[in-house]
């Protein structure tokens, strides 16, 4: 018997309006809209800036901009994509949403201090595109001293600013997450029944708490020694600047666990369903999270080999490195157990998570050439290392996010995207991505330096390549804007479970009641008991 | 083993209390959780003092006699009462957070009042602490004051004032002034950490007696009592961090070597 | 636009080769698993994709298999960790015996120097076949010296020496690039690396403008600030004898033992104070802000050329490592009272050091 579904009478979108019923809101799943609209701005900024980056280097003599403002243009390209979209991304939108319904509960722990975190970083943005309006930063998103510190002319500080409070904004909603997972989990839910989604938010809020507070005091020391010539990290004043790489990469390397956990998360969540299959190995893949967090605290200085650290220093945390892809490559081989005799539907959410494991994997390999000390002297500083985090944050961590919009879009709106659009965008994407990066690991092993405004012509073929690639893959990246937007009025009413997925959130209604659930689940079942009783796998 | 929060079907049907928040079952879950909430929180805090510490550590070896100079040339009194006035601060907001548990309405605004008045007699030491730096031209840099001068050029009339150089020779006459001007001008490092550091807990300081009037503003209103005193205990916590905070910078800065020269 | 595709920098260093071997290694690692994978999701996603019939088999997992794609990675990660650790530990060890060259790294541009005195800009000549020890500082940010052809990569740090190494292997021409971002010319701080057959580089040697060797630059340089006051071999005089000094140990005042390297001279002039030689005062004055980071270059290479002085009755000390215990009270009251005989000395510039906080970038 089939039945058209319906959208729900009431639920958290319709249930107030008015815009102060938004900016005031505590509904964790309205701040998780919030998040969604600055994070697409935020995005499409540090889009318009890659664009320009692309632009410029089809040519090798820096025809379209001047030096200082090609060098504003990465640095805002870095700052806004790191600190503005790919740390917030998937916890602050999706996580936001999910983690209270798939812990079985009303809201967070703290819901106000969640809407604090959106403001914060509201604010932290704000500092950043007065930054940006107020001429630009050249510092690069790694602001070294003593560059930054005691050489550039430009708004250095505001810009720091702005990264110390969106930093702060990380850590509460980090907080959120730890508390609400500890001590909200509904009746039944033990460790061993959560999600991997929660597993992956909660291993990424232990390094947002742990880490986000280095580079906070780090940058209000840079600021310091700006503002009042004080010598911290500049040695003409006394201090040391290899110190503040330190102080730097021991949040800025975990900081990208920070990124790609949660979209690791969306992986387990989407490979499953769309295999109708549980997922394989699920204790490995849970506690994968927590041993890529704990050695990612680990491996910081692996960003400084030739910085001038002493050889025995290099060769433990080359070591170390590699300790920390292995976490990593388990869970690779799991999503692909997983697959294997399923029952697969290549939906689109289902397009993204093969993609983010393939090129997850690429990305995640040529890790190991730079943790190699011997080769990484060659190819640090080039564009193999560009190409090497674009594959891991590109390839892995916005595939990620844009598999898991589409996966809960129908859960979050009430209606579905038009899957052949999607299926279109999601194609694109893949190929532009692959065009832009692909070209970078050679362009880098043939020895051309990162940030370089102008370059030797005999690297423009492989640029050209590059930027050609960077158009395709904006066209991947805006298809979705549209059809997203598209899907808002005229897109096919989801019902409760489009997917047929088990998972709590698949309970409630689309979209889900203002307090999510109508009555409070008890659950008895494992996450992804695809197979027994798909249809019904908790118990009221 | 896993206690299980209660869910709502198992508590009794009496009416909620009013303090009780809409995303919680049970007050006792709220409890805990506020407070497992501000352990984390702290833990963020110690996070980022650490790294300050840390960065402290590194340069106090790196520049041992210019340490020992400044930590010298700050009061070792004055900071000492601070110590105390801050202890004595986390006293009265232990009891004030017992005489919450108790429902003891004036006991609990008294001793919030004196916990306040205590801290901010603190921050009151320090604004003279720094005003003696601003003096002493011990500010570094030279955006605030008249600019960093440890060797007696901070004032015409009078050579010595703030003039660390001159301290040195006095407490070692065998180092020769080139030396003693040098490590003076070192110890322009050590106030840098002095204020970075000073300045961070001073700030949380402010903050604090923020929160303290808050909660005075609600204990006042009779809010706390036993079945609901979580924000106070929540800002115990809180003041105390604060309080150890200065109990470890106080060695760290006022009391390097103070074995070999004395106060 | 070459149609030579070329996705190799020449290898033109003894390392090259080393280095694209294991990079070759990983890059049929990395093609081997990534196929791999693809294939497996891709061939999973057709097999056994979703039709009415099918039903997916619940598999709960295999302990057996976590372990064996645990260790197998592990495995092969252990092996490329050790290839690259050897491969590191060669090109961080200084060579026996190399061919000294100085630079000094600054917005936006690289300045060499040859022990023969000839200076560059941007381009370095070298020999080939020969170990060549690049000694570097930079005078404001940090920089890095890079050389594509032989996978030399090294951060250029102010404040502090450091150095890379390199053998040539084939004469030509080939990039040097900064890999440190460094400000606005920082795409601009390019140069080149020459290197020359043994003959054409002896040709080169002489036929450079060189004003003197670099050492006696040094030497001049020595004498012109004022060094010799107090630097001399003589028993009277109040500073340390540097002959045969450099590379040796040197026991300073709180009895720890340094070795007098370029870092150690760079920081006695610069921080005289940091590190006083055991017998001796610290009144040296310091020569930060007067002396340019190629004068300290010179000045060091001058004083690595100080040979050490016979033993010399007249003479109670022969260099400052070998200073006995026994003599300390001696020179210190003798010290003492030329002291007091004469004020302080006069630093160039005025009685105090220069103020940190008031020297502009």
């Amino acid at each position: 018997m089939i039945v058209k579904p319906v959208m729900p009478e009431r639920h958290f979108l319709n249930d107030n309006y008015g815009i102060r019923s938004w900016l005031l809101t505590k509904d964790h799943k309205r701040i998780a809209i919030l998040y969604l609209f600055s994070i697409t701005v935020f995005f499409l900024v540090g889009g318009v800036f890659a664009s320009l980056i692309r632009l410029h280097l089809l040519t090798p003599n820096g025809e379209l901009f001047e030096a200082d403002t090609y060098n504003k243009l990465f640095t805002m390209h870095g700052v806004n994509m790191v600190f503005f979209f790919l740390i917030p991304s998937v916890p602050a939108v999706l996580g936001n949403f999910l983690v209270p319904i798939m812990v079985g509960t009303k809201d967070l722990a703290f819901p106000k201090i969640n809407l604090l975190s959106w403001y914060l970083y509201m604010a932290g943005g704000t500092f950043s595109m007065a930054a940006m309006i107020s001429g630009g930063v050249d510092s690069g998103w790694t602001f070294y001293a003593p560059l930054s510190s005691g050489y550039l002319k430009t708004h250095v500080i505001m810009l720091a600013v702005g990264v110390i409070i969106a930093g702060f904004s990380s850590i509460f909603t980090g907080l959120n997450f730890i508390v609400t997972v500890h001590r909200m989990r509904a009746p039944g839910i033990t460790w061993g029944r959560l999600p991997l989604f929660v597993w992956s938010n909660y291993a990424a809020s232990l390094i947002m708490i742990l880490g986000t507070p280095v580079i906070a005091i780090t940058l209000i020391l840079l600021a310091l020694e700006r503002g009042f010539h004080i010598g911290i990290f500049d040695p003409k004043l006394g201090g040391d600047p290899v110190l503040f790489q330190h102080m730097f990469w021991f949040y800025s390397h975990p900081a990208v666990y920070i990124m790609i956990l949660p979209g690791m998360g969306v992986i387990s969540e989407i490979v499953p369903c769309f295999s109708r299959k549980r997922i394989f190995g699920y204790s490995f893949v849970a506690f994968s999270s927590i041993a890529i967090a704990v050695f990612g605290f680990v491996v910081w200085a692996h960003h400084m080999f030739v910085a001038g650290i002493s050889v025995y220093s290099a060769l433990v945390f080359s070591l170390l490195s590699y300790a920390v892809a292995i976490p990593s490559a388990v869970k690779v081989f799991n999503w692909t157990a997983t697959m294997y005799k399923g029952s697969i539907e290549m939906s689109t959410p289902m397009l993204y998570a093969m993609a983010f494991i393939g090129l997850f994997t690429i990305g995640g390999l040529t890790g190991l050439f730079l943790a190699a000390l011997g080769l990484d002297i060659h190819i640090h500083d080039t564009y193999f290392v560009i190409a090497h985090f674009h594959y891991v944050m590109v390839g892995g961590m916005v595939t990620a996010y844009l598999g898991g919009l589409h996966f809960w879009w129908p859960k979050i709106t009430g209606r579905m995207y038009p899957e052949a659009p999607a299926k279109l965008a999601a194609l694109i994407t893949f190929i532009g991505f692959n065009l832009t990066f692909f070209p970078q690991f050679i362009l880098g092993y043939m020895g051309m330096p990162r940030r370089y405004w102008a370059y030797p012509p005999e690297f423009q073929v492989l640029n050209v390549l590059s930027s050609a690639g960077a158009s395709v893959l904006a066209v991947g990246f805006l298809l979705p804007l549209l059809y997203f937007a598209w899907s808002l009025k005229y897109g096919e009413v989801a019902g409760d479970n489009p997917w047929q997925a088990t998972g709590l959130e698949w309970e409630t209604s689309s979209p889900p009641p203002t307090h999510n659930f109508h009555h409070i689940p008890i659950v008895t079942k494992d996450p992804y008991a695809y197979g027994e009783d798909a249809e019904v796998p908790v118990v009221h | 083993m896993r206690r299980f929060p209660l869910s709502t079907s198992q508590t009794t049907t009496t009416e909620h209390h009013p303090a009780l928040a809409h995303q919680f079952d049970s007050m006792e879950q709220q409890q805990g959780a506020s407070t497992f909430g501000m352990w984390v929180f702290l833990l963020t805090e110690i996070m980022m003092f650490g790294g300050l510490f840390t960065a402290y550590l590194i340069y106090r070896l790196k520049y041992y006699p210019a340490f020992v100079a400044g930590s010298t040339s700050i009061s070792v009194s004055w900071g000492f009462a601070n110590t105390l006035v801050l202890i004595g601060s986390s006293f009265t907001m232990a009891m004030a957070v017992w005489a919450a548990q108790k429902g003891m309405r004036k006991a609990q605004v008294w001793f919030l009042l004196g916990t306040m008045v205590l801290g901010a007699a603190f921050l009151g030491v320090k604004a003279k602490e720094y005003y003696d730096k601003y003096d002493e031209c011990h500010i570094p840099g030279h955006v605030i004051g008249k600019g960093f001068n440890t060797w007696g050029g901070c004032d015409a009339k009078d050579p010595s004032l703030g003039n660390i150089a001159e301290e040195i020779r006095k407490r070692d006459p065998n180092i020769p002034e080139g030396a003693a001007v040098q490590i003076a001008g070192q110890t322009e490092i050590f106030f840098s950490f002095y204020f970075a550091m000073t300045g961070l807990h001073a700030f949380h300081m402010v903050i604090g007696l923020g929160l303290l009037a808050w909660l005075l503003l609600r204990a006042r209103r009779g809010e706390f009592g036993p079945s609901y005193y979580t924000p106070m205990e929540l800002g115990g916590l809180y003041w105390h961090f604060v309080d150890i905070v200065w109990i470890f910078l106080f060695p760290l800065l006022y009391l390097i070597s103070r074995h070999q020269h004395g106060a | 636009m070459q149609l030579n595709f070329p996705i190799f920098p020449e290898q033109a260093s003894s390392m090259a080769g080393q280095v694209d071997a294991l990079y070759l290694f990983l890059v049929l690692i990395t093609t081997f698993f990534s196929l791999l994978i693809a294939i497996l999701i891709l061939y999973f996603a057709i097999k056994y994709r979703r039709t009415p019939e099918r039903q997916a088999e619940q598999i709960h997992g295999s302990t057996l298999l976590e372990i064996v794609w645990t260790v197998i990675p592990l495995g092969i990660s252990m092996v490329i960790f050790v290839w690259g650790a050897v491969i590191y530990y060669h090109m961080e060890r200084s060579p026996s015996n190399p061919l000294e060259v100085y630079g000094v790294g600054k917005q936006w541009m690289w300045k060499f120097q040859h022990p023969g005195g000839q200076r560059e800009i941007n381009t370095l000549h070298v020999p080939m076949n020969r170990d060549v020890k690049v000694t570097m500082i930079s005078q404001d940010v940090i920089h890095s010296f890079f050389v594509p052809a032989f996978r030399v990569k090294q951060d250029v740090l102010p404040n502090r020496y450091v150095f890379t190494w390199f053998k040539a292997t084939q004469p030509g021409t080939y990039h040097l690039f900064c890999s440190q971002y460094c400000g606005t010319k920082h795409s601009g701080m390019v140069g080149q690396v020459v290197v020359m057959t043994p003959d054409d580089y002896a040709n080169w040697l002489a036929s450079g403008k060189a004003e003197g060797s670099l050492a006696s630059l040094g030497e001049k340089a020595f004498q012109q600030y004022g060094c010799t006051t107090c630097h001399r071999p003589d028993s009277g005089a109040r500073g340390p004898n540097l002959e045969g000094l450099y590379g040796r140990p040197v026991r300073l005042t709180d009895n720890r033992v340094v070795l007098a390297d370029d870092n150690y001279i760079r920081e006695s002039i610069l921080e005289p104070n940091a590190k006083v030689v055991s017998g001796f005062q610290s009144i040296m004055p310091t020569f930060r802000g007067v002396v340019s980071e190629d004068e300290i270059i010179a000045i060091t290479e001058y004083i690595k050329h100080l040979a050490p002085q016979e033993a010399n009755p007249l003479n109670n000390r022969t260099s400052p490592t070998q200073i006995r215990d026994s003599e300390v009270p001696n020179i210190q009251d003798q010290n003492k009272q030329q002291n007091q005989q004469q004020p302080a000395q006069q630093t160039p510039q005025g009685k105090r050091p220069v103020n940190p906080s008031e020297k502009k970038p």
